[in-house]
């Protein structure tokens, strides 16, 4: 179900908790398990749920709430850019239009050719670094101008 | 685009330095001296939470409480496991100081947990780390690595019999978590619902463990309090307000950033700091304390100085030192309405009140601005907020409150305008 590296990250993450409280590493299980697979279908969370040792609830539970999780197919790419008041006081709003403009798609959408979906994000804690783009979860795009855009697209492809 | 100025916690780091935040780097900055003097001289723990009261520090998450009190409430005599929890949880719209110091200076960090553990009697600490910073996570990680491996960290630390373990814990995307009994369920591996208090963490925290939750900057001030004495700290602020802290200013300025002042240094050197305002814009409004303080006109912001009581006694917070300035393009209905919708998407749908109310909230603030506002809707949001506030588990509800209270307080001709004449009062433009 999970490459062997992404079972000893996950332990690794397992190892940082109590014994008895193997719980603590979901988080950090479900994650791995989502860069590995792209998205976390049911049965990726099950898979992660029994590994760890938990009811698959409390996996499923958790991979709801926190909203970095994604429970359906993404893009390749998934960029998130943030409109929250500070970004939008430096241009979050025109970096949104343009990513929007340029991949002919909305927030929550996916391009046809399968490689961006873009999202609406909140705050990621940079607003002096605004308009800031997060690709696939873990890259962080600072100064997004439109000409950084570009070049940031023309990478990702 | 960080900009630096005197400080505690960046004193001396030179950030154009791609190797300043390793720990060669940390140590010939005079780093882990306030540990290696504690472990050496075996300084009591009362003598140390003393110093940190001294200090006059007080927690830079946004509450403001004294750091040395809270250290005194843990039960260092509890026979069990306690744990020492820092807050990098930083999702407060506005705030971005605690990625720089993961950036630039994490070992000032570990090693202020570490004294914390020892003060405290923990030998355990976690460090719940924002889930949109993965890249400083990671770096946290490889500085916790190279604290071990020097044998600062771990068993034995020192070779003075000293145990402390600490490990980084990666959030995901949940701005309650920043709420420090959410960030505990969290650390769990549960949903970030905030836990009914009392029992406080001190007597029940991480897995039902007394446990000490400090922001990442309270951590970070430590071992400076610690090397050249608290009363340094102190003197470096004003009284009550001691020591430097972190703004970060975003928005309408010339050079947003982090800022590292004296507490007391007047609001309008720090936008000099920042370069003015862009493009020359007069100075509308400043939330100074991250979105949940409360807004303040341009002109009361003139007046004030960047610490706890003066910010107080202009009516809004300090809270976790997030600068966000707007000048006169902005329809401030618009702006609140922003807001409003970070609340009413970040809330954790726990209590009710919280819940429903940021819903109605965001609602009847979208229908303001899109020209669909009725006479009676400012009292609506008065009703909605005072069934919001101070009724719910966790302050979520008055952070989403306060915003609304202070925009339609002082800027009720706009919201009274775009109410009659169904648009805005300005000639809005975000940037």
């Amino acid at each position: 179900m999970l490459s062997q590296e992404s079972i000893e990250k996950i332990d690794r993450e397992l190892a940082k908790y109590p014994a008895d409280q193997r719980r603590s590493a979901v988080m950090g299980a479900l994650r791995i398990a989502q860069t590995e697979k792209g998205w976390l279908a049911t049965e990726t969370i099950e898979f992660v749920a029994n590994y760890i040792g938990i009811s698959p609830v409390a996996a499923y539970e958790v991979a709801t709430f926190y909203n970095m999780y994604d429970l359906s197919p993404v893009g390749k790419h998934k960029i998130t850019v943030c409109t929250n008041l500070p970004c939008a006081l430096s241009g979050g709003y025109d970096a949104a239009e343009y990513l929007k403009q340029k991949l002919g798609i909305d927030f929550g959408e996916t391009t046809s050719d399968g490689k961006f979906t873009l999202c609406e994000g909140e705050c990621m804690g940079a607003c002096g670094d605004a308009p800031v783009l997060l690709v696939n979860n873990h890259t962080m795009c600072s100064f997004m101008s439109r000409e950084a855009i570009d070049k940031k697209l023309a990478e990702l492809k | 685009m960080a900009i630096y100025a005197s400080g505690v916690i960046f004193e001396g780091v030179d950030t154009s330095d791609a190797g300043c935040w390793h720990l060669d780097a940390y140590l010939k900055r005079g780093g882990y001296q306030a540990l290696k003097k504690i472990l050496e001289n075996k300084i009591p723990q009362d003598e140390v939470i003393a110093e940190v009261k001294g200090s006059g520090l007080r927690g830079r998450g946004g509450a403001g409480f004294p750091t040395g009190l809270k250290w005194s409430f843990m039960p260092r005599s509890f026979p069990g496991e306690k744990y020492v929890v820092c807050n990098t949880d930083e999702g407060e719209p506005g705030t971005f100081k605690d990625r720089d110091i993961l950036r630039y200076n994490p070992h000032s960090l570990i090693e202020g947990m570490i004294i914390a553990g020892y003060a405290m009697g923990s030998r355990c600490g976690y460090n719940y780390i924002h889930g949109e910073i993965f890249e400083m996570y990671e770096r946290f990680e490889e500085a916790l690595e190279e604290a071990r491996q020097a044998g600062l960290l771990g068993q034995n630390i020192c070779g003075s019999g000293f145990n402390f373990e600490l490990y980084a814990h990666h959030g995901y995307g949940a701005y309650i978590c920043g709420e420090e009994t959410a960030l505990l369920e969290s650390l769990e591996g549960k949903k970030g619902q905030p836990r009914f208090k009392p029992p406080f963490p001190a007597s029940f925290g991480l897995y039902g463990k007394p446990t000490t939750i400090n922001n990442t900057e309270s951590f970070a001030s430590v071992p400076f309090i610690i090397r050249d004495g608290g009363t340094r700290f102190l003197e470096q602020g004003k009284p009550n307000n001691g020591g430097t802290k972190l703004f970060s200013v975003s928005g309408h300025v010339n050079r947003p950033g982090n800022y590292e002042i004296p507490l007391g240094t007047p609001f309008s050197t720090l936008l000099e700091m920042c370069g003015g305002m862009r493009d020359g814009k007069k100075l509308k409004a400043v939330i100074p304390g991250g979105s949940s303080a409360p807004v303040l006109p341009g002109d009361i912001m003139m007046d004030v100085t960047m610490d706890y009581d003066s910010i107080a006694k202009a009516g809004s917070m300090l809270g976790s030192g997030a600068v966000i300035v707007m000048n006169e393009d902005i329809c401030m209905v618009k702006a609140l309405e922003r807001l409003a919708y970070f609340y009413h998407e970040e809330s954790c749908g726990q209590c009710t009140p919280c819940r429903e109310g940021t819903g109605w909230l965001y609602r009847v603030i979208h229908r303001i601005e899109h020209g669909l506002g009725r006479p009676e809707d400012l009292d609506l949001l008065t009703s909605v907020g005072n069934n919001m506030a101070g009724r719910t588990i966790c302050a979520l509800a008055d952070a989403a409150v306060f915003p609304v209270r202070s925009f339609t307080k002082h800027f009720r001709n706009e919201f009274e305008y775009h109410i009659e004449h169904k648009k805005c009062l300005v000639n809005h433009k975000w940037c």
